[in-house]
C-alpha cells in the first residue's frame, strides 16, 4: 500500500486508502446525516452538477484548508449518485473525476521532488500495470502498453508512427502519459462507484437525490440522421459501378454497412452485379453469412474507420470528423444541456 | 485443376512428404494451435488439433494436402469453433509478397491465361484464339522480385529490432514458397495485442498515417519548421535521411518545404511510404485468428516449399526451396516465358511435350502453364 498524506487523498479520493483514512478518523454515514454536515452534502451535490455539465470540479489543493471536506464530499457524492441510480450521471461524474485526478497526476509527475514523483508513477503502476520510467524530461513506457491504450484515441497524433519509438519503448510527456490512462482511471472510478453499497441514506440526503433525478432528465440526447452515404461507402459503390475490382475487405465493409443501415440481402446483392467475378449464388451466400442468417450465426459489424484507414479504404472528408465508424456518419447528437 | 494433373502433383507431394519428414515439424506449443489444410479442387478443412509430428505426418500421408496451415494464435481449445476456442495470444506474423511491390520486372514474367479456352499468352487485350477478354494472371517470379522482397524483409527486421526492441533470436524468416517471405515473431511482449493494436503496429511499420507535426511542422504555423536530424532513432531519423539525402543541403531543402506549406509536406511524406515504408500485407499482421502456411510444407501455387532462411542474403528460393524429386516426367507445356530452377533454365515452350525433372513439371502445372499429357 502507498504511504499517503491527507493531501494525496484529497487529490485521489478514489484510492482504497480513503476508506482506511475515514475509519481512522472515525467518520461514518450516520454522522454525515447530521444537519451540521449539510455543507458537505451541498459540496458533493455541486461536485456532481459540475461534472454533469462536462466540466471538471476544480479544487486548488495547494490553497485548500479543509482537506477533509474534499475527501468527504467525494464519498458523499458517490452515495448521492448511487441512491439516484442514474448511470448517465455516474458516467459523467467518473469521467470528470478522472480528469480532475489527471490534472493532479500530471502536476505530480512534473514535480522535481523525488518523493512526489514516485507517487504518481506508483499509482499508474499499481492501478493500471503500466511501468513508467523517467529519462530526462521524458516518460517512457513499453510499446505494447502504449498500443493497448492509444488505439482508443482517434486523433492521428496518437498513432504509434507519430511517436518517438526506440528499442521497444515510447517516449511521452507527462501530459500524454496521464492522458493515456484516462479511460482506465475513468473505468476504475466508475467501478468503485458501482461496487459501493448504500443500504439506507440519511434524510438530509434525500432532497438532493431527488434533484439529481430531475437533473438527469435534462441530459436526454436527440439524434438527427442524414441519409447521405459516407465517402468510403460511396467510393466502394462507385468502384463496383465502374465494373472494377473491389477487394474483399471493401466488399465486406459495404455489406456490413448496408446491413447495419437496415437494408435487406435482396437490396444489397444486386450492387455486386458489375464485379468482375460476380456470381449471384456466391454473393448471396456471403452476405447471408455476414448478416448471421446462417453459418456460424455471427453477425458481423462494419469495420471501424481506423481499420478502413489501414486497409486504404478510407476517403475521409471534413464531415467525417468525430466519427469512429462509417455507420455513425451523418448522425448528429444534440444534447439538451 | 484437371484431375490428371491433380493425380501427378499429389503423387509428387506425397513422395516429398514421405522422404522429408525431417523438414516438416509441428511448431512449439502444438496442442494450443489450430491446424488446417486444403486439397486440390476442394475447400479448406480447419479447426483441427494436432498433437505431434507423428500425427502431422500421418495427416500428410493420408490426405496429401495441397497446402497445410497452422495458427499463429494459441487457444485453450483449438479444435472447437472460433467462438469457443478461447484465444490466448498470437505470434506476430508478417507477409511480404513481391506482387505487392509493383516492380517493373513483373510485366516481363507475367502471362495471361484465357479463362474461356485456357490459351496462354504474354500480353493481349483479348484472347487471340477465342476472343474472350477474361484472363487469369500468372506470374513466374524472377530473381529481381526476390532481391526486392529481401530488401523489404531487411527493412522490417531493422524496425522490429531497433524500434520495437525485439531480439533477433525471436525472429524467423521463411521463404513463403511462392513470391515472397513470411516473418514470424515469437515470445515477445506483443503476443497479447489484439487486431486493432496490431493494425496500428502495421501502420507504424508501413509508414502509414504520419503527420507533419511529428516532423516539426504544425498546421497553425506552417512557416516554422524544425526537421529532425539524420542521427535520430526511429522514423524521424529515417525521414531526415530520405529528405536530406547523402549530401546535406539542409537550408535549401528546408526552404523548399516551407514554401510548399503543410499540405505539400503531408503529400511528400505520404509519397515516401513507397520508398521507406515496409510493404507488408497489413491484413495478415492484423489477423489474430489466421491459419498461416506451415514451415516445411509445399506451396501449391508453385510446388516450392516454405523454408526457413538462415542466411537471407545468400538464400536462393529457386534452388534452396525447390525440394521435389528430380526424376524426369513428361508434360505438355504451354509456357511463353522462361524460368530458372536449380540453376537450370527452362522454356519458353509453345505447346510442346517435353521431358523435364518433376520439380520443374510440378512448378509449371501449379502455375497453370502445363498439363499432364
Amino acid at each position: 500500500m502507498l504511504q499517503l498524506g491527507t493531501k494525496d487523498l484529497a487529490k485521489y479520493p478514489f484510492l482504497a486508502e480513503t476508506g482506511v483514512y475515514l475509519r481512522d478518523k472515525g467518520f461514518n454515514l450516520e454522522q454525515l446525516g447530521h444537519p451540521d454536515w449539510k455543507p458537505i452534502v451541498e459540496k458533493a451535490y455541486g461536485r456532481i452538477v459540475v461534472a454533469a455539465t462536462g466540466q471538471i470540479y476544480g479544487s486548488d489543493i495547494e490553497k485548500l484548508e479543509d482537506l477533509d471536506s474534499e475527501i468527504l464530499s467525494f464519498v458523499t457524492a458517490i452515495i448521492l449518485l448511487k441512491s439516484a441510480g442514474i448511470s448517465t450521471l455516474i458516467r459523467r461524474f467518473s469521467l470528470a473525476e478522472a480528469r480532475r485526478a489527471e490534472k493532479y497526476l500530471e502536476q505530480d509527475l512534473r514535480s522535481k521532488d523525488e518523493r512526489k514523483l514516485d507517487f504518481p508513477v506508483k499509482i499508474i503502476q499499481d492501478l493500471f500495470s503500466v511501468k513508467v520510467t523517467i529519462q530526462g524530461d521524458d516518460f517512457v513506457i513499453k510499446v505494447a502498453d502504449y498500443l493497448r491504450r492509444a488505439v482508443h484515441f482517434h486523433e492521428r497524433e496518437w498513432k504509434l508512427i507519430n511517436r518517438r519509438v526506440e528499442k521497444g519503448f515510447v517516449f511521452l510527456t507527462s501530459h500524454e502519459t496521464v492522458r493515456l490512462i484516462r479511460r482506465e482511471l475513468d473505468a476504475y472510478i466508475n467501478s468503485k462507484i458501482h461496487s459501493t453499497t448504500t443500504l439506507s441514506i440519511p434524510e438530509t440526503f434525500k432532497e438532493r437525490v431527488a434533484d439529481l433525478v430531475a437533473l438527469a432528465k435534462k441530459f436526454s440526447d436527440t439524434v438527427t440522421i442524414s441519409t447521405e452515404y459516407p465517402p468510403c461507402i460511396k467510393h466502394a459503390i462507385e468502384v463496383l459501378e465502374r465494373g472494377e475490382n473491389l477487394p474483399h475487405s471493401g466488399r465486406f465493409m459495404l455489406a456490413t454497412y448496408l446491413l447495419a443501415k437496415g437494408q435487406t440481402i435482396d437490396q444489397i446483392a444486386p450492387l455486386f452485379k458489375n464485379a468482375p467475378d460476380y456470381n449471384e449464388r456466391v454473393t448471396r451466400y456471403q452476405i447471408e453469412h455476414i448478416a448471421g442468417t446462417f453459418g456460424s450465426r455471427t453477425k458481423y459489424s462494419c469495420p471501424s474507420c481506423d481499420k478502413l484507414k489501414s486497409e486504404n479504404l478510407c476517403f475521409e472528408i471534413p464531415e467525417c470528423s468525430g466519427i469512429i465508424n462509417p455507420v455513425q456518419f451523418g448522425k448528429k447528437r444534440v444534447t439538451n444541456a | 485443376m484437371l484431375e490428371k494433373n491433380v493425380r501427378f502433383v499429389e503423387d509428387t507431394f506425397k513422395e516429398y512428404y514421405f522422404n522429408h519428414f525431417e523438414l516438416i515439424h509441428v511448431p512449439p506449443r502444438t496442442s494450443e494451435r489450430e491446424f488446417g489444410y486444403q486439397k486440390f479442387n476442394a475447400g479448406m478443412t480447419r479447426h483441427l488439433g494436432i498433437k505431434n509430428d507423428k500425427e502431422l505426418h500421418l495427416l500428410l500421408m493420408t490426405q496429401i494436402p495441397s497446402d497445410v496451415y497452422c495458427s499463429n494464435a494459441y487457444y485453450s481449445f483449438p479444435n472447437l469453433p472460433m467462438s469457443e476456442k478461447d484465444w490466448k495470444e498470437a505470434d506476430l506474423i508478417f507477409d511480404i509478397d513481391a506482387k505487392d511491390l509493383k516492380l517493373d520486372c513483373r510485366k516481363e514474367h507475367t502471362c495471361l491465361k484465357c479463362s474461356t479456352c485456357q490459351n496462354v499468352t504474354t500480353q493481349q487485350s483479348s484472347c487471340s484464339k477465342c476472343g474472350s477478354d477474361k484472363f487469369e494472371t500468372l506470374s513466374l517470379t524472377c530473381q529481381n522480385c526476390i532481391i526486392e522482397s529481401k530488401k523489404e524483409v531487411e527493412k522490417l527486421v531493422e524496425i522490429l529490432t531497433e524500434d520495437l526492441g525485439i531480439k533477433k533470436e525471436e525472429i524467423q524468416i521463411y521463404f513463403s514458397g511462392n513470391e515472397g517471405f513470411h516473418v514470424h515473431v515469437t515470445n515477445t511482449e506483443y503476443q497479447n495485442l489484439d487486431s486493432r493494436e496490431r493494425a496500428d503496429l502495421a501502420d507504424y511499420i508501413m509508414f502509414n498515417g504520419i503527420i507533419p507535426e511529428t516532423l516539426g511542422m504544425s498546421k497553425q504555423n506552417s512557416s516554422k519548421l524544425s526537421l529532425p536530424d539524420k542521427e535520430e532513432k526511429g522514423w524521424r531519423g529515417k525521414v531526415a535521411k530520405e529528405i536530406f539525402g547523402p549530401k546535406s543541403k539542409r537550408p535549401k531543402i528546408i526552404q523548399e518545404i516551407l514554401a510548399g506549406g503543410y499540405s505539400f509536406f503531408q503529400a511528400r511524406l505520404e509519397g515516401m511510404r513507397q520508398t521507406i515504408g515496409v510493404r507488408i500485407d497489413p491484413k495478415v499482421t492484423m489477423d489474430v485468428h489466421r491459419i498461416f502456411r506451415l514451415g516445411g510444407s509445399i506451396n501449391s501455387k508453385s510446388g516450392l516449399s516454405k523454408v526457413l532462411c538462415k542466411d537471407l542474403e545468400g538464400f536462393d528460393p529457386f534452388s534452396d526451396a525447390c525440394l521435389l524429386d528430380d526424376e524426369k516426367a513428361e508434360i505438355l507445356a504451354n509456357c511463353p516465358l522462361s524460368f530458372t530452377l536449380k540453376n537450370q533454365k527452362y522454356g519458353p515452350y509453345l505447346n510442346e511435350t517435353i521431358s523435364i525433372p518433376k520439380y520443374a513439371a510440378v512448378y509449371m502445372i501449379c502455375k497453370g502453364i502445363a498439363d499432364v499429357p
